[in-house]
Parts: C-alpha cells; structure tokens; sequence
C-alpha cells in the first residue's frame, strides 16, 4: 500500500476511485487498506498545508535549542512530554548535536513566544539552557516549495 | 540559384508541425503533444552541473566523448542488461539518440539500401534513412495486435538490397513493446539474412509490465547491433542533448569518423551531467517512472470512459487511442478537438500512414492537467455527429 500512502501524502482529498485507477486496485481493496492503516495508525490523520503568511495571518515560528539534564529511568521522555503538552508547542523531537531537544514554537507575535521560552519553557526543571531562532523566511516545508511557481516551459507540441 | 538537395527538397515538412503553429498561437490549452517529460532535470543532476561550471574550463571533449561517461555507461548497461561493451571500443557519445541513429545509417549504408522499420514510429526514421541515403522500407503494424510488429512480416519485406532493421520498443507513438520471443524472432531473420539491427531503447526504463528486454543481450543479436539510449526520457533531460550507441567496434569506429569530422564531441555540460545521472540518478528515475505509471493507467481510463478505444500501452509515456468510431480522420479528429475544446492532440498519421485512425496522446502531464484534458475530451465526444453536432472542418486552414 506504499503507492496509495504516497498519493495520500501528497493529497489527503484523493478519493478512493481515483486512488484505485492510478494504482491499479480496486475501489474496495483501496477503501479496506486506508480503513486499515488509519486503524493501526500509519496513517495517523489528514491535513492540510496552508500558507498562512499569503492567506493574511501573521505568525511566529521559533526553533529552540533546548538542552535538558536526562532523569534516571526516564531519560529525555518524561521532559519531552512536559513540553510537547503545551498547545503552542508544534514539534519536539530529540537530536543529536551541541543540544538536547529541537522545539518548534508557534505565537502570533515575537513577545508571546518570547514570553513562553521565557516563562513557561526555561523554568522547567532539569531544561539548563534555550536558545531560540524565530523563522525569518519560509522557502520549503515538508516537501513544498513556498516561493516559486513552476512553469511549464516546454514546447506545446514536439515529437 | 541552383536548387537544392533532391532529397532534401523531396522530404516533406513534418505533419507535427503544422499542429505546432497553430497550437502554439492559442491560450489555455492542454497540451498532450508533448514528446518529452514535464518533470524539471533532477537537482542533484542540474547542481553537479554548475559545479563543473564554476571549476572547470569546459573544453571540447575525446570525441568518443569523456572516458568517465563512457565507462559509466558501459558498467550502466552491463548492470542492467548483462550486456557488455568496451567503454574504448565500442561505446560512443552522441549529441542525442538522434545523431546516433544518423550516425549509424551513414556509416552501414551504401545508396539504394533499405532499411526495414516498424510503423508507425518516431517522425525521423523514415527522413533519416533517406538523408543517409538509404530506402526506407515500412512495415505497418497493427493497432488490434497491439501495434507488435509481426516477425514474419519482416521476412516477407526482406529483399536482396535489405541492410538492416530498425527498431523502437518501447515504441512512441504507440507505446507498445515486444515480447521476448517475438524479438528473438526477429533476431534469427536478422542472422539468417545477415542484417544490421539498430534498436532505439530510448524508453527502455519507462516499462511497466514485466521487463524490458534489450535487444543485444539476445541470442545471436550483439555483434550485429546497434544499441541507442540516451538520457532525455529516462532523467528528464532532453534538453542536455546527450546520448549514446553501443556496438561493434567497426562500426563504432565508423560512426566515430563522421562524428569526429561533423560535431567534434557532445556538448561537454550535458556529458558532466549524465554521468551525474547514471552516478546518482536512479532514485529520481525510480520516482518518475512510477508517477508516469499512475498517470498512463488514470489517463488510458479516461480515454476509454470518454468513448474511446484503447489499447493498454505497456511503455514509454503515450496513449495511442483508435479514433476510428468517430468517423473522423486522425487529422479531423486532432484539429476539431483543437479548435473546439484546445487539448492539443498529434493526428496518428503523422508518423506513417498505419498511424490513421488513431492520435497520440502524451501523458506526461500532470494530474490536474490530464483531468483537464479527460473532461474535455470526453465534452468533445458527447457532441460528435452521433450526437448532432458538427466537428469544425478546419483541414483547409492549415
């Protein structure tokens, strides 16, 4: 079901028919295969990208570098899932590197999010240092291009 | 002023390009005439390419062309096919399949030799021949078979002037391919009458039922073969003009001759570049070709949801439906579809008199515009005259 995953992937809208042509299935077999993988969660749900700069809505993205002292029987979990429960929290993912943890923040302004390193994520204990970048420019996000079109430079008609 | 070469003068302009003019003048239209991927060169290919730029001089390169191409194309095809050439003998660069196949003909042909090839096939090999100075001699092959050449129609159109074969599986503009046995057939004749073999594999990645079978790898078939591949359909790379022809080292030796005096060597940028693509290319390709399979089965099912008959394309990336119950020629059908509703279709006859009946549909588009083209095509059949509608007559404009 690697095939219809993909085109999931890429378009959450795919209908089922549509998906079962492409591939070569049948409309039944693509229909039990989704209802399958989103029961034993490989496909965990549907989204969509949306460029909220062009749609008019300022927002803020922090990446923040967060290193934190590992508990006894727990290691980073237990800190992680501190952090990831906060709702402006988008990402936390542990790294390798000079840092512990990769934290991805959302605020609508640069004080909300400052406010909450501040506050809310540097006050944690067992967290020993932040470091936070605020997104300047977005040029891709997983796997689109935000800024530029493609255009079909071909020739209309050749051999 | 004297006239020109009678051949020249006697080679008619292609049938595409009149359909080329006219669509090119026109807005919103959804082109299926294309005859090349719409997917952009892979980056890590076009990123290896300017880093060449930026460090070294680009000079002219051995005619042959560079000897890390040449090996990486010999490794690429014995990896592939078991097939193995020498990458100092018998392995030339080209600028395209095109100069290749050009390449080949001058160098096997004496005048007044034909050259058997299958119809209907790419617009060139019937001028080409001719520019060589050779008889281009066709076999018709059928759409209710597939468009698979039939092996004992080219023994029946073997003469004592017969030189060689040409051939194109996958083929454009059908999209067909040719099984095992049916090409070893064809091999055997080839043998039996000693003639050359020149197989076009251009497509050869672009098969999506079963496994390409390449020609030389064939019993009997690698010491009478001119293998040609190149790099425009498989990593999208057309413009880059670069390909390649694997055979025996006379003839390549001979091909190498006309080459060294007429273009020196393949463009230097496009060589760095294809070996980028053999290096490094695969996982790209990999993508592409199941992208255009997704495409090939969405669109053949469109076709035939709109009326249309169409046999299953087994390669390459076009449709060639039967426009035979619209009671339309290939060019009504191409011109009414349009001018009527602008999806850009190329009449079947354009690449030989067994293409009538049916057109060329290239699906190498995207999903939103083969939606496109699906939805229109299927309006335009619904108004036919069976439904009380006239079809524009527009053959007399162009």
């Amino acid at each position: 079901m690697r095939d219809v995953l993909k085109i999931l992937e890429q378009n959450a809208r795919a209908l089922p028919e549509d998906i079962a042509i492409r591939t070569g299935r049948t409309t039944t077999e693509v229909e039990d295969g989704i209802l399958d993988l989103e029961k034993n969660g490989v496909i965990r749900r549907y989204k969509t990208v949306i460029d909220w700069e062009r749609y008019g809505d300022e927002k803020v993205y922090a990446y923040i570098d967060v290193s934190v002292t590992p508990q006894r029987g727990a290691g980073y979990d237990d800190i992680a899932k501190r952090i990831y429960r906060y709702p402006e929290v988008r990402d936390v993912c542990l790294v390798s590197g000079g840092h512990d943890l990769r934290v991805v923040v959302i605020g609508t302004g640069i004080k909300e999010v400052a406010n909450f390193v501040a506050e809310k994520l540097a006050t944690l204990e067992n967290v020993t240092a932040t470091n936070t970048h605020f997104l300047l420019k977005r040029y891709k996000e997983d796997g689109d291009v935000f800024v530029e079109t493609h255009t079909d430079a071909r020739l209309m008609v050749s051999p | 002023m004297k006239p020109l070469n009678q051949t020249v003068l006697a080679t008619p302009q292609s049938g595409i390009r009149r359909f080329f003019d006219i669509a090119q003048q026109m807005e919103d239209v959804v082109s299926l005439g294309v005859g090349e991927p719409d997917f952009v060169t892979p980056w890590r290919i076009r990123e290896a390419v300017i880093y060449a730029l930026e460090n070294s001089r680009m000079t002219y390169t051995a005619n042959a062309g560079m000897i890390d191409l040449r090996q990486a194309v010999c490794a690429h095809t014995f990896g592939r096919y078991g097939v193995h050439y020498s990458p100092e003998t018998e392995c030339l660069i080209t600028v395209g399949v095109s100069e290749a196949i050009d390449l080949a003909l001058r160098t096997i042909l004496n005048p007044g030799d034909e050259v058997l090839y299958v119809e209907p096939c790419y617009v060139s090999y019937h001028p080409g021949i001719g520019f060589a100075g050779g008889v281009p001699v066709a076999i018709p092959s059928r759409g209710d078979e597939g468009f698979s050449v039939r092996p004992e129609d080219i023994r029946t159109a073997i003469t004592r002037k017969t030189k060689a074969i040409l051939l194109c599986y996958p083929g454009n503009p059908t999209g067909a391919t040719l099984s095992r046995e049916n090409l070893q057939q064809i091999v055997d004749i080839a043998v039996e009458h000693d003639l050359y073999i020149l197989s076009d594999e251009i497509y050869d990645r672009l098969v999506y039922n079963g496994e390409h079978v390449c020609v030389p790898s064939l019993r009997g078939a690698q010491e009478r073969t001119i293998l040609f591949n190149g790099f425009s359909k498989t990593y999208s790379m057309t413009g880059w003009r670069v390909g390649y022809a694997l055979g025996p080292a006379d003839v390549i030796a001979g091909m190498l001759k006309i080459h060294q005096y007429s273009m020196l060597s393949a463009s230097s940028i496009g060589q760095v570049a294809a070996i980028e693509a053999l290096r490094h290319g695969e996982a790209d390709v990999r993508e592409m070709i199941e992208e255009y399979n997704q495409r090939r089965r969405y669109f053949v099912n469109g076709l035939r949801e709109a009326g249309l008959e169409c046999p299953e394309p087994s390669g390459a990336f076009y449709a060639f439906p039967s426009i035979r119950n619209t009671g339309l020629t290939s060019e009504e059908f191409a011109e009414g579809l349009l001018m009527s509703e602008k999806v850009a279709v190329i009449p079947g006859n354009a690449f030989g008199p067994s293409g009538e009946g049916h057109v060329r549909c290239s699906y190498a588009t995207n999903f939103e515009q083969l939606e496109k083209a699906i939805t229109r095509i299927q309006r335009f059949m619904n108004r036919l005259p069976t439904h009380n509608l006239n079809i524009p007559t527009l053959t007399a404009k162009l």
